[in-house]
């Protein structure tokens, strides 16, 4: 344990140096996830608020999405900042768990928890594949409304007489196929399995926590996870049972 | 000694034996009669060693030193769990009464890429010596001791310091952990300094050597999950790894 032991590797290296601060060292890539994460919730949160509009009907919906187009540049912004944001979260969410698989090459035959203490539970372990379902549930979802038939495609409804895209209509549409119904509420729930770790991870992440304050993140992430996850399930479950089952055919969808 | 509790016991042990890191291993299932209630896992284990010498065969290495629970030695994992069933113990303290008498136990050694395999169940952890010469000291000459009184720390402040000093580096922080990290260990040593005024001159640098060695090293990142803080002999809270963290994003502005 001496610096002038030739034993000691870094003694002599660049290391005794002062080093930069390294975004994508291990403790860098974990205030990124983490940040990152804080955001995406921020964002879901959010979207789901805006979407709740969807259960009191067409205008204020259509209403709502036609008020965050009017925004103007913000709006391709906004989709560039949040591509960013999920991008980030996943590098550096697989740049972890590649990490984990070398730092121990050789596997335990047994392995438990000690409990006590210990936040590691199914939530925990299961991260990376509700992380992998939410990513390809992202690119799907993304496709399937924002890239999803226009007015070009006769998706068009008069808003207060002006024509606008008639996004409720893609919406109730979607729903009224039980296979996507079926599939947005698995997708919704392994949201609420990444949230219950991921909530008070993220602020642990950010060096937010104090074992006070841990107790009551924790607590919390239970509370985010399922208020979440109940509220999108809500709308699909909504909209499936509720809305007019001859919409999916467009027979009253004629526009005035 | 006759009571239920302090008979004498037999116990399946499955240990892993591997003469070196480059040659194969396998778990090997052994016999133990006799052993005490009151034993130390540790003198169960030597009794079995004994037993072994008189038939002529290799004895199974596992380390250890105080056997009181404060020299970090003695880490192996037991059914899974690093220094066995019992939260914030180490081995040596663990006693053969935690274990009903006939069970089966499985005995590994710690298992991560920084602490390479010596023999049977000893691991090198040097690693840890050389993330602490990358910055777990600090380099003051002070001369001689000085008056006690002359540089005041509150109390909470030093019991605090003293809560991350407790780490006796055994390494079940690193085991325990699904990742293989040393967050909990680099974030004791690295909160310790940063609590007292001896602490800041490197404060900057520490930061970010230590954590540049402990990645070196191959150790893995942390996705706190908290299994480090259960498994801890000193119950060493995850607070550490927070403050890790911070003192990380510290570095981003301070020189
Ligand atoms: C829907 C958007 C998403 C939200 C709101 C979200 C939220 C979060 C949060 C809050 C965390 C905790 C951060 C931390 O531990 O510091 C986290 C961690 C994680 N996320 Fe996501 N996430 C999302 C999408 C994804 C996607 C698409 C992936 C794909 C790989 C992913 C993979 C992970 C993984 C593997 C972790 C754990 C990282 C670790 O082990 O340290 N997440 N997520
Ligand atoms: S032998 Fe010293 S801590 Fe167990």
């Amino acid at each position: 344990m001496n610096c002038a032991d030739p034993a000691n590797r870094y003694a002599s290296a660049a290391l005794m140096q002062t080093l930069p601060f390294r975004p994508w060292s291990s403790i860098g890539k974990k205030l990124l996830n983490g940040l990152t994460g804080l955001l995406l919730m921020l964002f879901i949160a959010a979207h789901l608020a805006g979407n709740l509009t969807l259960l009191v009907g067409t205008d204020a919906f259509n209403a709502y999405a036609e008020g965050l187009h009017r925004l103007g540049v913000i709006v391709p912004l906004a989709e560039i900042g949040l591509t960013a944001l999920v991008a980030a979260h996943v590098l550096s969410a697989v740049a972890v768990y590649n990490d984990r698989r070398a730092a121990r090459n050789v596997r335990y035959t047994m392995v438990a928890s000690k409990g006590g203490s210990s936040k590691q539970s199914v939530f925990s372990r299961s991260m990376i594949v509700t992380g992998g379902v939410l990513l390809v549930f992202l690119v799907l979802h993304v496709w399937q409304f924002r890239f999803g038939p226009s007015i070009a495609e006769g998706y068009v409804t008069l808003l207060h007489g002006e024509p606008v895209r008639d996004l409720y209509r893609l919406v109730v549409e979607t729903f009224q196929n039980p296979l996507w119904v079926v599939f947005y509420l698995g997708v919704m729930v392994l949201l609420g399995f990444h949230l219950r770790h991921g909530f008070w991870s993220a602020f642990q992440s950010l060096g937010l926590l104090a074992p006070h304050t841990r107790a009551l993140a924790f607590s919390a992430g239970g509370v985010v996870a399922l208020v979440i996850a109940a509220g999108f399930l809500l709308l699909p479950i909504w909209l499936f049972l509720s809305a007019d089952p001859r919409a999916a055919a467009g027979v009253v969808m004629v526009v005035p | 000694m006759t009571s239920a509790t302090n008979g004498t016991r037999s116990y399946t042990l499955r240990i892993w034996r591997q003469s070196d890191n480059a040659s194969p291993g396998a778990l090997v299932e052994y016999r133990v009669e006799d052993i005490d209630a009151q034993m130390s896992f540790l003198e169960m284990l030597d009794h079995l060693n004994d037993t072994l010498e008189r038939k002529g065969e290799l004895p199974v290495a596992f380390e250890s030193d105080c056997r009181e629970g404060i020299c970090g030695m003695c880490g192996i994992v037991i059914d899974g769990r690093p220094h066995g069933p019992v939260p914030n113990l180490t081995t040596c303290g663990l006693r053969m009464r935690e274990f009903e008498s006939g069970a089966t136990i499985t005995i590994e050694p710690f298992r991560a890429s920084a602490f390479p395999l010596v023999r049977d169940l000893v691991v090198d952890r040097s690693s840890f010596d050389r993330v602490m010469q990358a910055g777990g000291y600090v380099s003051v000459n002070c001369g001689q001791a000085p008056e006690a009184n002359a540089m005041p720390i509150g109390k909470d402040v030093a019991e605090a310091a003293m809560d991350s000093a407790a780490c006796i580096g055994c390494g079940a922080c690193v085991a325990s952990c699904p990742n293989a990290s040393a967050s909990l260990f680099v974030g004791a040593k690295i909160r310790q300094f940063a609590l007292l005024p001896q602490g800041q001159a490197e404060r900057t640098r520490r930061a970010r050597r230590m954590v540049a060695v402990m990645d070196q090293e191959g150790f893995g990142d942390c996705s706190n999950h908290g299994e480090c803080e259960a498994a801890c002999p000193k119950a060493i809270s995850i607070e550490n790894i927070a403050v890790l963290r911070r003192e990380y994003l510290r570095t981003l502005v301070r020189r």
